[in-house]
Formats: C-alpha cells, structure tokens, sequence
C-alpha cells in the first residue's frame, strides 16, 4: 500500500486444529497487511477463518490449535516468537480486542470501573492515585452519560449498547496501536449498531490507530472500511480497497455472497446464485402431495384470518426502586398502584392478518415484538384484548390447555435458533414427525414416513439426512427442519421468528426464497418477526412498527419503507448500512 | 472451530449409539484410568454374576481344622474363625452387595430423579415440595437416617435397598431439578407444545431424555456409596445377618481378630470394598467425559 511497512504483517499464516479425526486446517496460507491508521475489514460466512486469524495475531488460540506455518510481524516484533511475557504486554497495550458479546466479555460482578481500572494498572497506564480520574474519562469518551455514577454500575444494569461501549473503552484505555472488533455489532439493534461503530471510527480515527473489522455484514463492512479482505474456507479469496470491490468484485465466491445480502433494489430471486446447480433447490411438489390441494388462500378471502384487539401483555415489575425500575421509567404513567407496579411489554395494540398475506412485525430488541407473537401463538397467556383467529377468540383459551386443541396444527411456527429449537436427542426424521403423531390424522409408520420424506423434499432436505441429529446437521439444514416441522399439517397462520438471524447470508438467501414459495404453494399466511428490515421488505406484503410496545406505524411494505411517516421508522431505515449498489 | 464441528458432522453420518461406542473408545483410550475402571467394574459384574461358580470352597462349610489360617496356597486371602476360606466368601458377597447397590440406585433414579425433573419443569409447588423434602433429608447426617430407616422398617435386604435410596434422594432431585429447570424455556420445549404435546409428554418425551447422561453418571457416582451404606449397616449388625457371605459382615466379624494379629479375616473383605467404591467413583468421572459434550473436540 505504502512505502512504509505496514503496522501488522501476516505472512503464510496456516493455523491447525488437532482434533480425533486428525489435523483439520482452519486458516491456510493467509497473508494480511494493516498499514497505520487503516481500517481493514475481514468478510466472511461462518466457518470462513476470519476469528481464528485474529486470535492467531493476538495468540489466543485454545489448546488445540496452533500456528503451523507463516509469520506474524506487529511493528517489527515476530509475535510468533515472542513468549508469553512479551504477548501479555502487547495484548490490551499494543493490540486489543472488541469481542461479539459484550456482556460475556465484562466481568459480570465487578463495578465496570473497577474493569478499567484494572486494564489501566495491569499495563502501569495509571498509578494510584489517578486510575479512577483516568477510568472515568474513559468512560466519558465512549459517551457514556453520567461516568461518575455509571461508575459503580455492573454490567447487568447496562443496555447491550452500553455494555459494548464498556467494552471499548476497556479496549482503548491504553492507547493500542491496534483494535481488532470481531463481530462487534452483532446481536446489537441497528440504531445501536450505528453509534457504537461510529464511536469506534471517531475514537480509533482521532488516535491514529489501525482497526481490524470482523464481520459478516457486507453493510458494515462498505460504511466503514478502508479495504475488505474476503475470507472462504480458511482461504483469502480476494483483498480490495473496498470502493472496487463493491463496484467490481472479482472473485466468484465475493459476488455469491453479495447477491446473497438482501438490499434495497433487489427482489427475492435475485438473491439466488445465478447458477443453482450446487445447492438443493426445494422440490416443486404437485398440489396433490399436499393434502390441502389447493395453491390459493383457503377459504373465505375476505374475512382477515387473525384479528389482534387492543392487545395487553403486563408483567409484575419487581422492586420498584434501584436501576432496573428506572430503565423501564417511561412507562410509569401513574395509574398503576406503587404496590403492584406493571410493567406492560406490548401496549394495546391492534392489526390483522389476511389470508395469503405475509405481514411483517418489525422493531428493536424489546419493543414487544416477540412477545405480541409468542401470544399469537398461545404459548403465554395475554393481560388483556382479543385474538380473533378465523373468527374463533383464541384468546380466552388458557395457553397449558392449547397445546391439545385441534386449533394448534392451524398456528405453527418457525423459531429464531435452529438449533435451540430442535430436541437434541430426536432425529430429524423423528423431529419433523412429532406433531403428525400427537395431532395430526395420519397414522402408521410408513405413512408417517412417507410424509417427513415429502416434507424433506418439499423443504430441499436430502432425504438420506432425515435420519441424523441436529448435531449432525448443518445450520441450514437444521432451519429446513424446522421449516418441515411448522408446515407438516398444512397450518394456516405460520409465524416466523427471526427464522434466519443465526444463518448466514448466502443459507439466508435460500431460506427465505424456500418460505415465499412454500407460502405460494400451500396457501398460507405468515406473520414475520424480524429486526431486519432489508429481509423484511423481500418477504412482506404489509409492514407492522414497533416500539415501546405500541405500534408507530403499519401499512403496505413498499409505502412504510419508502415513505416513512413515523419519525422512528425513519431512523430505523437510516441506521441500515448498505453496501453500494454495484 | 465451527468448520471442525461441521466436518466431524460431516463425517459421521452414523446413529447415535456407534457415536457413542466410538466417542467411548476414543476417552478410554486418551485416559488409561477410565479404562482401568471400566475392566475393573467387567470383573465386579462377572463376580456378581458367576460368584459361587468361581468360587474355590463352599463359603459357608465351616472346617474348624483350618480355622484362622492365614493366607497360603490352598486359602489365598486365609481362613477365619470358622475355617470357612475368606477367598471364597469375598467372591460370593459381591452378588449381594451389587445387587443391593443397583436396586437402591435404580429406585432412587425413579423416585428422586422423576420428582427433580418435575420440579424443575413445573416449578411452583411441586419445586417447593420436592425441595424441601430433599433439604429435610438432607438435614439428618445421612448414615443415622439410614440406620433409623432400618431399624424402624425391620432387618431385611429390601429395606437396607429402601433406606440407601431414600439417603440418595436429595442428590438425585437436585442434578434433575437443576438440569431440568435450565432446559424448561428451551426452543425444542415450546416447539414440542406447537406440536402439541402435552406438559406431561413433554416432560416424558422431551425433557428426561435429554437429562438421562447426566443422571447415568449420577447413578455410577451414587452406586460406591450405596455399597459402602449396605455394608455400613450390616457391619452395625442391621441388615443382613450373619452366616450370609457379605463384606461388611465380614469386616466386623474379621475386627475381633485384629487385635491377636489375624488381619487377614477382616482386610480382604474391606479390600473388596474399597476396590468397588474407587471404581465406581472413577467410573463416574469416566463416563462424565463421555457424556459431555465439551469434551467432544
């Protein structure tokens, strides 16, 4: 890049893993540059190598691995050879690290001053008598109001987007050369995402520091970086300057994952890959295997299939004092009683769902999204309103007494994890079959077979997998699992939560394209829960916005997102980064 | 890491028992002492099974003129009071202490391991119940309540099996309380109401499956102590009853001779149960490797 060396050279780097099955490369033949003051991103899908490079460069890798091959130069210093002395000086003073889960990374019963306090003396920032004055700068530089009183806070009363900004601030107390931010933003909603990574660039800019971005999003990766490196199964498979490799990407693998991203523009299809030949693609099963036989919204059209009435999910509030009353403060309006203080999750909110419609539920963590849907699904009980399903209110209904009514194989859904949603110890033949057994018509082994079988073809699941762990399966794999297990008794209302926020983008693609064809073949509706509104926008007919657990604003997907009227979802969109159109 | 995980996925498209068998071998293999344990307990249970078979003399035909002989070619572990050869009366007694020690495992794993999982699942008043029982049990110094169970029930094997499991009850309840309880919001848990099982199904089908390695190293780790709680009791004289070929017995009969220096009488049969507990306990940790799922890199 220039004529000075860089700050951070990676030369050859091959990293093993020495696992039963003998030694399994994860990074091979790596070579990456960070000139001074650059900030390089690192892109890449799960699996692709891009962690394990950077705990190489910091030698943090676990027991089993180890650098087999290459170099790695910091400022001249051969950090492969340096022993573990010299690295705890250079890690946190020369480089540091942003981890993905910042509540993970904080101490979580020490004062998060006392955090800092402790980087600073380690590495003799600080003497005395002057480490909590510096500490609270600290503090105040990642915009953290009132530092003197927040101080004395634990993690667990901090917001994940405070937490994070703790987490900065421990990595740039001692001034490093170096920051590496390994998926720092993720698992953070999109207006945090925004501050905090602006904070990062504000702060590293203003000190002259290198930054290292890990990242899987294509966005991110566009808004804030100097060049992109693209990482695919342990290999570097193309390094730009990120202004071309967004207009001009070279590599196959680079233009697969960014047709996968979802972006203003582009339609459902045009997330494919432009040859499928590689992937499975979901079997275009005839009508007649469906049982339902028709491909048409079932029934009466005009009749909205899901009614939600001024709907009131309370919960009892405990303690009514100290912070954690007070972050929910907004909310006091007075008319609770001090002694039964309520905290209310979703505020009496009201909207329909269409047969054959998609609608999207749209909002930031705890905004009462998850909550509107899981009454919906009947699996907690509502304070207050009605839920009018085809006409029947299924609200009344107690949630432990649902389970066993012949209305639950009409409202299924499909959950955020895979893997968390799938019994560990059930087949995913086994898994798919649980609901035809304990409710649907069908029965026999071979019918039941017969059926997973159609399912798996239906959802693109190989049939030879059907008889494997969800351990065994990949994520997609797991994701088609539970797309098979929610459709298998032709429901009406399918509610899909965050369905593809553990994938990654090129599995998202695929899943998301299987959902809206397996919407059009079968007929049904789905309610869409996501915090994505590039995903939300491909998939939905109508949108829904909330916040606080009211709704800010609902209508057609296009008007909502394209013409905005509340000033919330305008920030929303404008917190999105996107990476440039090529 | 990830990338290693989906290849050993991958890689094993095996069921879940030749997963298991390979995933055993390989422990076995990287830690020689688990593999020491596992023969060590082959070699219980073939004793347990084959006893009075392998046995060299009938271990109640008492021949006073070999009595207190110590041991030599023709008695191995000696003679006791009776001239009964002690060899021959360690080998029989390990029938009935294991078979002691698996009842009052399996039927503390029923009774303490159904109440935990319940408790851990429902919550509410089942938990206050079930807790509070075990933290009653729990209260007593466990040896004494067993004795008293003992002493109260009446002198047979069925209550010595009775007592050792309610001693056992708090242990059990807990582990499935505990695992129960971070498993009960689990995704795979409201997925299997979606599909319409009911709670009791759930827990059942879903829940205790999921549970059962953890308490499978529970039983191997409770199993030493409910030998050494039946031999305990007999060795205080309740339980089982002299001439019964059983160690504890026998190790109070053997301690009357200590002091005139014929050890052997009362060393080998404490040697058999000391050997057994170690074993078990070193079980445990074994196939605590086994079913956990860290270990699998």
């Amino acid at each position: 890049m220039s004529a000075a060396p860089p700050l951070l050279d990676v030369r050859d780097l091959t990293v093993e893993f020495s696992t039963r099955r003998g030694i399994v490369k994860a990074v091979r033949h790596v070579n990456i540059a960070v000139a001074k003051g650059e900030t390089l991103g690192i892109v890449g899908e799960s699996g692709s190598g891009k962690s394990v490079t950077s705990y190489a460069v910091m030698r943090i890798l676990d027991r089993a691995g180890r650098i087999a091959e290459g170099s790695v130069t910091f400022t001249g210093v051969d950090v492969c050879a340096a022993g573990e002395k010299e690295m705890r000086d250079l890690r946190g003073r020369e480089i540091s690290m942003i981890f993905q889960n910042p509540r993970a990374a904080l101490n979580p019963i020490r004062k998060i001053g006392h955090q800092i306090e402790d980087v600073l003396r380690q590495h003799a920032q600080a003497g005395s008598d002057d480490v909590t004055e510096k500490a609270t700068a600290m503090l105040e530089q990642v915009r953290i109001a009132r530092p003197q009183e927040r101080y004395h806070a634990y993690p667990f009363e901090l917001s994940g987007g405070m937490c994070q900004r703790v987490v900065i601030a421990l990595a740039l107390a001692c001034r490093p050369q170096l920051l590496i931010a390994d998926e720092p933003t993720t698992g953070l909603d999109v207006t945090t995402q925004q501050t905090v990574m602006d904070l990062v660039v504000e702060l590293t800019r203003a000190r002259g520091m290198s930054t290292i971005l890990i990242t899987h999003d294509w966005g991110l990766a566009a808004a804030y970086c100097d060049r992109v490196v693209v990482m695919e199964k342990g290999n570097v498979v193309e390094t730009a300057a990120s202004r071309t490799i967004f207009t001009a990407p070279t590599h196959a693998y680079t233009r697969k994952l960014m047709r996968a991203t979802p972006r203003p523009g582009a339609a459902l299809r045009d997330l494919l890959p432009e040859d499928l030949g590689a992937e499975p693609e979901p079997q275009a099963v005839g009508p007649a295997a469906n049982g339902n036989g028709i491909g048409q919204p079932r029934g009466d059209n005009r009749a909205p299939l899901l009614v939600v009435e001024n709907l009131v999910k309370e919960y009892p509030r405990k303690g009514t004092e100290g912070a954690f009353a007070k972050m929910f403060k907004r909310n006091d309006t007075g008319e609770a009683k001090p002694e039964v203080a309520m905290f209310r999750a979703v505020d009496g909110i009201s909207f329909d769902v269409r047969r054959g419609e998609s609608v999207g539920l749209v909002g930031e963590s705890g905004c009462g999204k998850s909550t509107t849907s899981t009454m919906v699904m009947r699996l907690i009980d509502k304070s207050d309103g009605r839920i009018l399903f085809d006409g029947h209110d299924i609200g009344t209904i107690p949630a432990s007494k649902f389970a066993r009514l012949a209305m639950r194989k009409r409202i299924q859904m499909v959950f955020q994890d895979p893997t968390d949603s799938l019994n560990p110890r059930f087949t995913a033949e086994r898994a798919i079959a649980d609901p035809i057994l304990r409710l649907g018509e069908v029965t026999g082994r071979k019918a039941v077979r017969a059926r997973c079988e159609a399912l798996a073809r239906q959802v693109g699941l190989p049939v030879e997998l059907l008889g494997r762990f969800p351990h065994q399966l990949s994520g997609g794999q797991k994701a088609r699992v539970g797309i098979a297990r929610a459709i298998v008794l032709n429901p009406d209302l399918v509610i899909l939560d965050e369905p593809t926020a553990a994938l990654d983008v090129s599995v998202q693609a695929v899943v998301l394209n299987l959902l809206q064809g397996l919407k059009e073949q079968l007929g049904m509706s789905y309610l869409f829960v996501s915090h994505d509104l590039n995903v939300v926008r491909l998939l939905c007919d109508r949108v829904i916005v909330m916040q606080g657990g009211r709704i800010v604003e609902q209508g057609p997907t296009e008007h909502v997102l394209f013409q905005p009227e509340a000033q919330y979802t305008r920030d929303l969109l404008a917190a999105i980064p996107h990476p440039p159109v090529p | 890491m990830s990338e290693v995980a989906t290849g050993a996925g991958d890689a094993a498209p095996a069921s879940g028992l030749t997963a298991t068998l390979r995933h055993a071998r390989y422990i076995i293999g990287e830690n020689p002492v688990t593999g020491f344990a596992f023969s060590l307990f082959t070699l219980i249970v073939i004793m347990a099974a084959l006893g009075p078979l392998v046995a060299p003399y009938d271990p109640l035909a008492s021949n006073t003129s070999v009595a207190l002989k110590p041991p030599s070619a023709a008695h191995w572990f000696g003679t006791d009071q009776l001239g009964r050869d002690v060899l021959s009366r360690v080998i029989v007694a390990t029938r009935l202490d294991f078979t002691i020690a698996v009842c009052s495992v399996a039927l503390v794993f029923l009774m303490g391991g159904l109440a935990g999982v319940a408790a851990g699942f429902f919550g509410g008043w089942t938990d206050r119940i079930v807790s509070r029982v075990a933290d009653t049990i729990m209260a007593f110094p466990l040896f004494v309540l067993a004795m008293g169970i003992v002493a109260a029930l009446g002198n047979t094997v069925t209550n010595i099996v009775i007592a050792t499991a309610i001693v056992n009850f708090p242990l059990y309840a807990r582990v499935a309380r505990a695992e129960a309880n971070v498993r009960r919001e689990a995704g795979f848990v409201q997925a299997a109401r979606l599909s319409g099982n009911g709670e009791y199904r759930i827990l059942l089908g879903h829940i205790l499956p999921n549970i059962m390695p953890i308490m499978i190293v529970q039983m191997s780790l409770t199993m030493g102590y409910a030998i050494l709680n039946a031999a305990g009791l007999s060795f205080i004289g309740l339980g089982v009853r002299p001439p019964t070929p059983e160690w504890g017995i026998m190790v109070a009969e053997g301690s009357a001779f200590m002091v005139s220096g014929e050890w052997w009488i009362a060393f080998f049969p404490g040697a058999a149960l000391m050997v057994a507990v170690f074993c078990f306990n070193l079980l445990g940790d074994g196939l605590r490797d086994i079913v956990d799922p860290q270990r699998r890199t």
